[in-house]
């Protein structure tokens, strides 16, 4: 039997990336990219499992359903309640939380599960290192302009303006672009 | 100075005002902490941290550790409170379209009689009101339910994140919400919602968040916990000095705090709040207390409070219910690590809650407490000893 899961998920591409990895498993998918009007939408579909990134402000709102569910509606357990404590971690460490309709097999939610869990992963490294790429460029920029700084008031070249810097920077024990900081922002004070 | 570090977990809400102080203005580093402030983006995700060990203690809505005491809401763990980190702070808010109804039918907006609020809201609405409030345990649904339990409005509680609070309210997903500050102010700033009470107009010493840790790491290191509650506790003091005020509303404007505007969370912190877009200022004393009036202290008549109405709404044992929660007040680490401290301490850890109507004298180890009053808007006495109501 297929299950029905819902991501709820504001980001098309990364929606996509999962539902990538669940329907291989054979499994119904369907996307829920607003946080307006969530608990009616989410209601109506009656999912078995409900998938949702921890980082999203829209979780509160899961959890409500997930702790009135009423005589008329499916209970839905709490992921943490599982008694698979190892996967409950897994899924902590990789950022992901899910809702299950109570009475599910264990094993069936672990597939699903398993399977989300790499995908978030792999969000969690794409984060890192999208914030990694940032930093350098702004680390960058900020050399850029304490180098420019350097050669308009010392009247030296490029290249003598970075080896000041990095020896500044050695000498002091500290990174060449938190002292381009500090220029920075001193001829910022002075100008 | 070789700091210990020590992950503390947060909503951006005005009430986290202590734990930011604390790392903020050298409390923590004082008792050799480092604070390393995580903010969450919703509370079960603030819960899971906690629980799974991501951070070590962290800023909770009080009856979230109660509500677990209590074996709802998915407790995987107990959760102690070490001490209490704000009373009041909560505003409830309707619509523009209900705020004129409510005109129409002479509501004066007077911001201060829970009872009569409820009765023109009665009159204003025909349908059930749905009210969003920021999570299924909170003092929000606590405060709410009490003030509407006898009046006969039908009503449906939407989970609805604060930050998104005001955003919800223009939108219609509510007609009215129960939030923290300064996101009710926001509502107010944005044309959205008008506000038509504080949540002290209903109880006037809600506790609002408590500093909460799991129950285990509480006693595994007695001297953390304690240098954690100190920090806490004097940066507590610190906020209630009236010259310290605007200094906390602009930390805790930044970005990685709170992230709203200086003014917004000043109104809070002064009591000033601009309930309307028309600009009407209402004075209220309380709006939202840190330290004074022995606000600090874990009172287990308070969370046998909170535990007696939802053994109620869930169909559990009165009795037990209270006692569980009790336990999890941690009274006896309160006074262990506090009293070097210079904190007053009382001369019980539990009270009749309900019963003072003027500031009043207590007795205390340096006999200087005085406890703020702590009516609630219907005039009933709660005695966590044998009230099974």
């Amino acid at each position: 039997m297929k299950l029905h899961i819902v991501i709820v998920e504001p980001d098309e591409a990364r929606a996509k990336l999962v539902i990538d990895c669940l329907l291989p498993l054979g499994h119904q998918v369907t996307v829920i990219g607003e946080a307006s009007g969530l608990a009616r939408r989410v209601c109506d579909i009656v999912p078995d499992i409900v998938l949702i990134d921890m980082s999203n402000p829209s979780r509160d709102t899961l959890e409500e359903m997930a702790l009135a569910s009423g005589p008329k509606e499916r209970p839905v357990a709490f992921f943490v309640d599982r008694t698979d404590r190892d996967l409950t971690q897994q899924a902590i460490e990789a950022g992901v939380s899910a809702y299950v309709v109570d009475g599910l097999q264990p094993d069936r939610v672990a597939s699903v599960m398993d399977a989300a869990i790499a995908r978030f992963q792999m969000f969690r490294r794409m984060r890192v290192e999208l914030e990694t790429t940032r930093r350098a460029l702004e680390e960058r920029k900020l050399i850029d302009r304490a180098k420019g700084i350097l050669m308009k008031a010392r009247g030296i070249g490029e290249e003598d303006a970075y080896a000041l810097l990095r020896k500044t920077a050695m000498d002091q024990g500290r990174k060449v672009a938190e002292v381009a900081g500090a220029l920075v922002t001193a001829a910022g004070l002075l100008s | 100075m070789n700091l210990t570090s020590l992950r503390v977990g947060f909503v951006p809400l005005l009430d986290v005002a202590p734990i930011v102080i604390a790392r903020e203005m050298g409390f923590a580093q004082a008792e050799g902490l480092g604070l390393e402030l995580q903010r969450a983006p919703s509370w079960s995700s603030l819960r899971d941290m906690l629980l799974w060990g991501k951070v070590d203690a962290a800023q909770m809505l009080a009856p979230v550790p109660v509500a677990m005491a209590l074996g709802l809401g998915g407790a995987v763990a107990r959760l102690d409170i070490l001490q209490v980190l704000s009373i009041n702070g909560d505003v409830i808010g309707v619509s523009q379209a209900l705020a004129d109804r409510l005109r129409v039918l002479g509501h004066d907006f007077a911001f201060t009689d829970a009872r009569r609020a409820a009765d023109d809201l009665g009159r204003a609405v025909d349908a059930p009101l749905r009210i969003g409030v920021p999570f299924p345990y909170s003092t929000h649904v606590e405060l709410v339910t009490y003030w509407l339990r006898n009046t006969g409005l039908t009503y449906e509680l939407c989970t609805i994140p604060p930050p998104r609070m005001a955003e919800a309210l223009a939108a219609g997903e509510v007609d009215a919400f129960c939030v923290g500050e300064p996101w009710g102010s926001v509502a107010v700033e944005l044309g959205a919602g008008t506000l038509l009470l504080p949540g002290r107009a209903i109880w006037a010493v809600a506790p609002e968040k408590v500093l909460a840790v799991r129950h285990d790491r509480a006693d595994a290191n007695p001297a953390l916990t304690g240098r954690l509650m100190r920090a806490v506790w004097r940066a507590a003091k610190w906020l209630s000095v009236p010259e310290n005020r605007l200094i906390a509303s602009e930390i805790l404007a930044r970005p990685e705090y709170v992230n709203a505007p200086v003014e917004m969370l000043d109104r809070a912190l002064r009591g000033e709040m601009v309930i309307s877009a028309r600009g009407e200022m209402r004075q209220v004393p309380d709006m939202i207390r840190f330290f004074d009036g022995a606000a600090t202290f874990p009172w287990r008549s308070q969370v046998a409070w909170f535990a007696a109405q939802l053994a109620r709404r869930q169909g559990l044992d009165a009795v037990r219910s209270m006692a569980a929660a009790k336990v999890i007040c941690r009274t006896d680490l309160y006074r262990q690590n506090l009293r070097a401290a210079g904190a007053d301490l009382p001369g019980a850890s539990e009270k009749l809650e309900g019963s003072l109507h003027h500031p009043t004298a207590v007795a205390s180890e340096q006999g200087q407490m005085i406890l703020a009053p702590d009516a609630f808007f219907d005039g009933q006495i709660f005695d966590a000893t044998t009230d099974l109501r």
